[in-house]
């Protein structure tokens, strides 16, 4: 019940119903995360992105940050569903659940996962903007700021 | 002989996806001085700040390791997910 997954193709209608497992785990919360491709990069606006990661590695990364956070929060099931390859504007990117007996550990672990994603894991995001250009992102400070604070390594 | 690989940016920067060299020893470290050799355009690209991770064999170091030859070795720009 910790695993991560990445595809092309969007996961919207596949998004896992986890009302059983939360039963016969007695668990009290889920908590549950989607990043969207938002329409604009300051003030450009954007047509699509490409994602590109690092198949077998980026998988193992994802699943070493889920480890992490099964040692140090008291959860029951966390996943992640990852795209990759071109998503147009408002597509979602990226999907993380995590169930818990408590909201607090379900909260705190969801974010600490999409923390150490966006600064751990193997993907390279390159945007395609309306007016014909196109430009590598650069990683942010703001996320290895945000990374930080979790002080887990 | 070792194959690189490059990632992101810097696959399209350098215009290289992989390449193979000849190899006898050394580590990743070395590995780095080397291809920063190459020229100013190499050791610029392939600075510090441009460099996240190395990857041997598919597994990603977190320090100075060793790359024998027949290893894959991968050169990982800062990452961008999420």
């Amino acid at each position: 019940m910790f695993w991560a997954k990445i595809q092309e193709t969007p996961f919207d209608s596949e998004i896992p119903n986890l009302d059983q497992q939360i039963q016969t785990n007695n668990c009290g919360a889920l908590v549950s995360f989607k990043g969207v491709v938002r329409g604009y990069d300051e003030q450009e606006p954007l047509s699509y992105l490409y994602l590109e990661h690092f198949p077998k590695v980026t998988e193992q990364e994802i699943e070493r940050i889920l480890q992490l956070a099964k040692e140090y929060w008291e959860i029951k099931s966390a996943f992640v569903i990852h795209r990759v390859g071109r998503l147009n504007v408002g597509e979602s990117i990226v999907l993380v659940m995590v169930s818990a007996s408590h909201r607090k550990a379900a909260f705190e672990a969801s974010e600490f996962i999409m923390d150490y994603l966006k600064t751990e894991a193997p993907f390279w995001k390159k945007e395609f903007f309306q007016n014909g250009t196109s430009r590598w992102v650069e990683a942010k400070t703001t996320d290895l700021e945000q990374k930080k604070r979790w002080q887990i390594s | 002989m070792i194959k690189i690989c490059y990632f992101g940016f810097l696959k399209e920067i350098l215009n290289l996806e992989e390449e193979q060299i000849e190899w006898s020893e050394g580590d990743s470290q070395e590995l780095l001085t080397f291809l920063r050799s190459r020229s100013a355009f190499w050791a610029e690209n392939l600075s510090d700040q441009n460099i996240f991770r190395i990857a041997i064999n598919k597994k990603i170091i977190y320090q100075t390791t060793s790359i024998s030859p027949g290893d894959e070795v991968a050169i990982l720009p800062p990452v961008t997910g999420g």
